[in-house]
């Protein structure tokens, strides 16, 4: 069963991929363009995981992790330098 | 495409299917909201919540697949699931609160309720 | 025992997570995880502010399942709405009067309050009276403020007192 839906799942998620890839590039702000990112960040790891498990292996998990960590830094970043202006405040 | 699935037991493989599926329609629908609705603060509803249980879904099918084909657990999975449910609320918090700020419109202002 | 372990509860998850990085029980991980488990918290403590005690461990874990809960909900909730035609959607914002007073806690509220039902917490006032929210469809503000204060502040209450 897990066999059968895993091609549709990853098409789910690849279209997801899609829409957030949509939004990116038409816009309008920049806060649309990260939440995008932060949405294709999140599929993108979901379809890694999902491609772990169509190839049987558990290698992609640190990928996934990889992917997870450096994904809401970046969305932090950008978030905070639209905030401020600036990504590390010294005071 | 998917010759290399172990066999598993009828119930993991029916739960895992299920979290798969339910997975992929949440973040589906996560996504179709933030391509289809027409102002920022609705669109940040759709990929907060639904694309982290979407991930969340596809984190959970993967634990139980493994846990089924090895009878052991991973620990990897657990916490980039914990990571993805605790990180999710912080950043967007900080996209609303840098959406209002480039918008010009103060979250302390008294009248911001009844601006829709 | 204070002050060699001067944070149980940190030390305790840094070393459960390095032993689940590494996937793990052998001996040589243990006792890593465990020098790494009680280093890292002093080093750490002057960027951070003291943390507040945490008790009552049922109203923990009776908080996280009523969460697990409502985060389904609110994305079958979510699905819904974005599914249906949108001019059905009434999004605003409203104001929730806080009665907890720490910031870990109020922290932690927040981040609940964005996972659960159609709701998005946007900013905290500076004096941390109110958090101001934003909810995807509101249509009775009172009934959202009241839901939010039963649901969620009471157990924080409890568990941060």
């Amino acid at each position: 069963m897990t066999a059968a839906v895993l091609p549709y799942v990853a098409v789910a998620f690849g279209v997801a991929l899609a829409f957030a890839l949509y939004r990116m590039v038409r816009g309008p702000g920049l806060p649309d363009r990260i939440l995008a990112l932060d949405t294709m960040y999140v599929n993108a790891m979901a379809l890694l995981v999902l491609f772990g498990l169509m190839l049987d292996t558990v290698l992609y998990f640190e990928a996934a992790l990889v992917i997870a960590l450096l994904g809401f830094i970046g969305t932090v970043a950008l978030a905070k330098f639209l905030l401020r202006g600036d990504v590390v405040e010294i005071d | 495409m998917n010759g290399t699935l172990a066999a598993l037991p009828a119930w993991a493989d029916a739960l895992c299917a299920f979290l798969l599926v339910a997975g992929a329609f949440f973040a589906f629908v996560g996504s179709l909201g933030l391509a289809k609705l027409s102002s920022f603060e609705k669109r940040l509803h759709g990929p907060t919540k639904a694309a982290t249980l979407g991930v969340g879904g596809a984190l959970l099918a993967s634990i139980v697949y493994f846990a089924a084909r090895d009878d052991a657990v991973y620990g990897h999975e657990f916490l980039v699931t914990l990571f993805v449910f605790v990180t999710a609320p912080i950043s967007a918090h900080l996209m609303i609160k840098s959406a209002l700020h480039l918008a010009g419109r103060d979250p302390r202002a008294p009248d911001i309720e009844a601006r829709r | 025992m204070r002050r060699l372990v001067p944070a149980p509860l940190s030390s305790l998850a840094l070393w459960i997570a390095w032993l689940m990085l590494n996937g793990t029980l052998a001996p040589g991980h243990l006792v890593l995880g465990a020098v790494l488990a009680l280093a890292l918290p002093p080093l750490l403590a002057p960027y951070t502010r003291p943390q507040p005690r945490l008790r009552r461990p049922g109203a923990i874990v009776r908080l996280a399942f009523v969460v697990l809960h409502d985060i389904i909900r609110s994305n079958i909730e979510v699905a819904r709405l974005i599914l249906g035609p949108e001019a059905r959607i009434r999004p605003g914002f409203v104001r929730v009067p806080l009665a907890l007073t720490e910031p870990q806690a109020i922290a932690t509220l927040a981040g609940i309050i964005t996972m659960t039902p159609g709701t998005l917490s946007c900013a905290v006032a500076p004096d941390r009276s109110y958090l101001l929210v934003h909810a995807l469809d509101l249509d009775d503000p009172d009934r959202l403020v009241a839901d939010i204060k039963a649901r969620y502040e009471r157990a924080l209450l409890e568990i941060f007192a």
